[in-house]
């Protein structure tokens, strides 16, 4: 027998009052954000992800973080980055992960990086880069990490690259 | 100043493939560039062409002596998309496979230290004894490694008879174990005089890095995902995380041996408290999560697993990424073996426990 | 001593007997070859948790004379392939391959380096090891048990017993 899915009460208290402070701050950028137990997705225009993310590191105390994925949507033509970020600083916000997200044109995939604010990031970047093409603007080294060296293919994580036999 | 460039890798006689290219001033390190790929297979793209159950083999290959670890964040976020409640008894043998695992890989890593150090018995004696652990787990589920236990619903098979009765017999025999690893490799003198200064972290850097798992812990920082976040029954059993405040190669072995420690009574608890019932749900034709995002956390032997996963309704996933604690802790390396000596790389490279598999995917 | 092991003692000694006078040279230098085999280690993954396994002490390899020789690579004869090989690890493969004396002996142990396993439709991984070097023993499992690698141990040593003191001949492509 399968489990009916719960209905959903009020939205939790906490992720409302962040997610209300951040609407109040980032004002007509904000595209949308969604709420769910201990994480939070902001989706936010393209332009202002420096002026986001700085807000994210001084005021809510975000100091690192935990995954930067891309993701191809051919049927809209565009590219989704993600950054999830979370603290180890404020004991009371450990559990809670917030994500930053924003898309970014498939054809001409160029963004600024991110890693004057979070420095850890230097790695997933550039895997982002060598798995989707996105292009990172300020990056230090942006070569290819894992693939070989002479990979002369399309990019493998996008969905018109097939793996062998498929 | 005259520079020498070498490369150390990719083929160890300890760790998988990986390579340093390591820039030297005579005996001196200057700078350290780590160079993975060597054993990128490709999980992420191929978890696009399997279905949700297909997937789980795959995703413990990764790290196949911690694999419950691994899928712990893969059937949770599966679960919280589909909207699932599992009952008591499967989280309480999922928590027991989970420790047991973590004993696994530990000692694992302090066998690979006796070779990278040079001490040939710390290679043995750890081998010899992860193979009651193995015993225990193949009672369970009937594989030495890599048991893909842990399904979305619950686990695969209840625990057979008289499971308690041979935990306690194991668990007695490695408590005095470990004190004679104390003995001979803790506190040896020649291993102390390698270890204990060398390659250092600071707070400020392990916070600012984003590292995770005993290195995070060695460095003076209170994390771990199964007390900040708590999952499964983890809130309802009592244990505690060791900390140490001196940042360097010692601190990291001494973590690992005291979470073996705590994780041996988490097993025991577990086994008391459980209570009686089915193991899993009854979730008939194939699992098809809806249309939404889920992103879960678990706490594996080397730190933080994350598991994002992206689905639009279909029989195979839209996106898997995958965030392993060996990816995580790429940027330290660079970081701690700048100004070191030639010789002292093994033990200080090894302490921070990157698994090139689990790094690469 | 009873009818079972008198029967296997004489007739190791009438192998033996039968070697000294027909071909004693080919016999020792075999017997020397078979229990002295040092290994190369090329861990890549997951098979390296069961080759850890079977060094230890409870399945001891060691036995057999396969010693753990953490040397070089010049002084080692068999090479064991544990896992998958990708594209970037083929051509230090080959080289490592290259760098051993004659005669040397290759054994591709765990699905991944038989025909790419579980990876077989990766965009990264060889479909096999075989499509790069010359393969003596197969040993299959994902990962195989330490029992059936001791067995495969075996097969290999009865194969060098049978063959001549040269080492192989075989047609070296530039």
């Amino acid at each position: 027998m399968s489990e009916t899915p719960e209905i959903k009460q009020q939205l939790p208290e906490r992720e409302k009052k962040i997610a209300d402070n951040i609407a109040i701050k980032l004002g007509k950028d904000v595209l949308g954000i969604e709420i769910k137990p201990k994480r939070i997705k902001v989706k936010i225009k393209y332009k202002c992800i420096k002026k986001a993310a700085n807000y994210f590191k001084t005021e809510l105390n975000l100091d690192h973080i935990v995954s930067v994925s891309g993701i191809d949507y051919p049927n809209d033509n565009e590219i989704e980055v993600v950054y999830h970020a979370g603290t180890y600083e404020r004991k009371d916000l450990r559990d809670l992960l917030i994500a930053l997200a924003y898309r970014i044109p498939r054809e001409n995939p160029k963004t600024q990086t991110l890693i004057d604010i979070w420095p850890s990031i230097e790695y997933d970047e550039r895997e982002t880069h060598e798995m989707l093409g996105v292009f990172f603007e300020g990056h230090p080294k942006l070569e290819k990490l894992f693939l070989p060296e002479d990979w002369n293919d399309k990019p493998p994580l996008r969905k018109d690259f097939k793996n062998p036999g498929r | 100043m005259s520079e020498l460039t070498i490369s150390v890798g990719p083929q160890h006689p300890g760790s998988g493939h990986f390579r340093l290219i390591v820039k030297l001033d005579g005996d001196k390190i200057v700078e350290v560039i780590p160079d993975p790929g060597y054993v990128h297979r490709g999980e992420e793209k191929i978890a696009e062409y399997r279905n949700y159950i297909q997937n789980i083999p795959h995703f413990e290959r990764p790290a196949i002596h911690d694999s419950s670890n691994i899928l712990f964040a893969y059937v949770q976020a599966v679960e919280d998309l589909m909207n699932l409640k599992i009952p008591e008894r499967g989280q309480y043998i999922r928590v027991i496979m989970a420790e047991l695992n973590r004993i696994i890989a530990h000692l694992y890593y302090f066998a690979i230290y006796g070779i990278f150090v040079g001490h040939s018995t710390m290679f043995m004696w750890p081998m010899g004894d992860r193979e009651h652990f193995i015993d225990l787990a193949q009672m369970i589920s009937g594989q030495r490694v890599g048991f893909a236990f842990l399904i979305p619903g619950g686990v695969r098979n209840d625990i057979p008879e008289g499971m308690m009765t041979r935990v306690n017999d194991a668990c007695n025999y490695f408590e005095k174990r470990l004190t004679e690893y104390e003995r001979i490799f803790m506190n040896n003198p020649i291993f102390e005089k390698r270890a204990k200064g060398i390659g250092k972290l600071s707070k400020e850097d392990a916070i600012k890095l984003g590292v995770v798992g005993p290195t995070l812990r060695a460095s003076g920082v209170k994390a771990d995902i199964r007390k900040d976040e708590p999952y499964a029954v983890y809130d309802k059993l009592d244990f505690d995380i060791p900390v140490s405040k001196d940042c360097d190669s010692w601190a990291r072995a001494w973590v690992h041996i005291e979470e073996m420690r705590q994780s041996m009574s988490i097993i025991k608890q577990a086994l008391k408290d459980m209570p009686s019932g089915p193991v899993k749900l009854n979730l008939r034709g194939q699992i098809r999560a809806p249309p939404g995002e889920a992103f879960s956390r678990a706490e594996a032997s080397r730190g933080a697993v994350s598991f994002y996963l992206v689905s639009n309704g279909g029989m195979n996933p839209y996106r898997i990424r995958l965030i392993t604690p060996s990816f995580r802790n790429l940027i330290a390396i660079p970081h701690i073996l700048k100004g070191l000596l030639l010789a002292d790389i093994p033990p200080a490279f090894w302490s921070l426990d990157y698994w090139p598999v689990e790094a690469d995917r | 001593m009873n009818a079972a092991t008198s029967n296997v003692f004489v007739g190791k000694l009438n192998e033996i007997l039968e070697y000294s006078v027909k071909d004693p040279l080919r016999y020792i230098v075999n017997w020397g070859r078979i229990y002295s085999l040092w290994p190369v280690h090329l861990e890549t993954a997951c098979c390296s948790v069961e080759w850890g396994a079977v060094s230890g002490p409870r399945f001891d390899v060691e036995r057999w004379g396969m010693l753990g020789a953490f040397g070089a690579m010049r002084q080692c004869d068999v090479l064991i392939i544990l896992g998958t090989v990708n594209r970037k690890m083929a051509p230090r493969v080959k080289t490592i391959y290259d760098q051993m004396p004659e005669p040397k002996y290759v054994i591709a142990f765990g699905a991944c380096a038989i025909s790419g396993g579980l990876y077989y439709d990766s965009y990264n991984v060889l479909p096999g090891v075989d499509t790069i070097l010359p393969v003596d023993i197969y040993m299959s499992g994902c990962p195989p048990r330490p029992e059936e690698f001791i067995q495969g141990l075996i097969m290999l040593q009865n194969k060098i017993r049978a063959s001549k003191i040269r080492s192989k001949k075989y047609v070296r492509d530039t």
